[in-house]
């Protein structure tokens, strides 16, 4: 690992100080990520800036519409979240879905949003629930958020704060995991809400997560399993590596489209 | 170099530190509680878990400085003072749940965090299910998710006689 200064603030406005003052200076929020990176020399960030001393970053509130999570709350803490449980159970299974226990006592939904991992789960449930990103300077809608690979709509200095989902009246996701690394090898999210229908993808595209339109479209005339019969999608834009082809994974993104339909309207 | 302060098996512990230093190191190498292991050091073996605050970590993805001011507890701060092994730790021992023993710390502390989460009755499906971040290429784990459901009951009865005395 490369020598670094770590830094420890107390404000979001600190923080976004920090970020904008030192050079190569990178946020920490649970670590899980961004500490195996620097272990390979992948990162070698001069500064860390640590986000745990940051108050008021980890509160849950419901609205009648809503869900807002705070950019530091713990996955484990969102996975046994009654306000969460009862208004999108499907976001609270999700974040139960990711690593193993110990894991999830430290990851933070914040950290994984803004790493926009392209095998991470919360980028499939932002996306695919249509949710608002709110940082220290403006609200990102989830369509204009993630970038690609890794790659965000934030700026240097930008820190995220809150994750907004709109409650809908139906979603589910299911999860195709890599045995070892229990991130997801595809993993789909659906959601309805009014006459909004969304279906995001994750771990399956080159690019990171994605919609899948031609789905959404048949889902919206009727929001059942078989609307999706026969339905695929093509290999273009699959990622492929020594844990899935690219035929494998488009395959996957079609059947786990229709589990996550047949978990929504259970 | 930082100074780090926390309370270890509930005595409180000073370092100064490379801010490098992962909290395993700490443990292991200033504090010579060499009982936490590190296995794969990628956050995926389990032999490093050690519990912060009351919640199992992994302690090879967390700095030192991270956590400074919590209360850790370590495989070592299990036993009683006197000798007499923690109700998981017997429980092990008598059902055999480990063979090498490198990954048996981490199992522990694991298995004492599934307990606080879920309670005193734990069926196969669930402690096989939450052993997800804790690997052991020995046993096959039969023996492991044994120890647990009995160390499991065990917690329970010795909660309820230190409740009734």
């Amino acid at each position: 690992m490369y020598a670094f200064k770590f830094h420890r603030p107390t404000t979001v406005r600190q923080a976004a100080g920090l970020l904008a003052r030192q050079e190569e200076a990178k946020l920490l929020a649970g670590g899980h990520t961004l500490i195996p990176t620097m272990k390979l020399r992948l990162a070698g960030p001069k500064h860390i800036v640590d986000m745990t001393n940051i108050e008021g970053l980890t509160d849950i509130e419901t609205g009648a519409r809503s869900v807002t999570i705070g950019a530091m709350t713990r996955h484990a803490v969102v996975a046994n979240s009654a306000e969460v449980k009862e208004m999108i159970p499907a976001l609270a299974y999700l974040a139960g879905l990711i690593g193993d226990p110990a894991v999830r006592h430290r990851g933070t939904i914040g950290g994984s949003v803004a790493n926009n991992d392209p095998n991470a789960d919360y980028p499939a449930a932002c996306l695919g629930l249509g949710a608002t990103i709110i940082t220290n300077k403006r609200r990102i809608l989830a369509d204009d958020f993630f970038k690609g690979l890794f790659e965000t709509a934030l700026e240097p200095d930008e820190i995220i704060t809150k994750v907004q989902f709109p409650k809908p009246n139906k979603a589910g996701y299911v999860k195709f995991p890599n045995p070892a690394s229990r991130y997801a090898l595809v993993g789909v999210f659906v959601s309805k809400r009014g006459s909004e229908v969304r279906v995001a993808v994750t771990g399956a595209g080159g690019n990171g997560v994605f919609r899948v339109p031609t789905f959404e479209e048949a889902l919206k005339k009727r929001f059942g399993t078989k609307s999706l019969d026969g339905m695929t999608i093509g290999q273009e834009g699959m990622g492929s590596d020594i844990h899935g082809s690219a035929e494998y994974r488009a395959h996957l993104v079609g059947v786990l489209a229709r589990r996550a339909v047949a978990a929504a309207v259970e | 170099m930082s100074a780090v302060a926390m309370t270890v098996n509930g005595k409180p512990v000073t370092g100064d530190v490379d801010p490098r230093t992962l909290l395993v190191q700490f443990l292991r190498e200033s504090l010579r509680l060499t009982g936490t292991h590190v296995g794969c050091d990628t956050s995926q073996c389990g032999a490093c878990v050690v519990q912060v605050d009351g919640k199992a970590v992994k302690s090879c993805t967390v700095f030192a400085w991270q956590i400074e001011g919590a209360n850790v507890l370590t495989i070592e701060g299990l036993a009683h003072p006197d000798g007499t092994l923690h109700p998981m730790q017997e429980a092990f021992r008598e059902n055999h749940g480990l063979q090498c023993g490198y990954c048996t710390p981490g199992m522990i502390m694991t298995a004492i965090d599934i307990v606080d989460r879920k309670g005193n009755d734990l069926d196969d499906q669930t402690i096989r299910h939450e052993l997800e971040g804790n690997i052991c290429r020995c046993t096959g784990y039969h023996n492991i998710v044994k120890s647990i459901a009995a160390g499991a009951k065990a917690m329970g009865k010795d909660a309820g006689k230190q409740k009734s005395t």
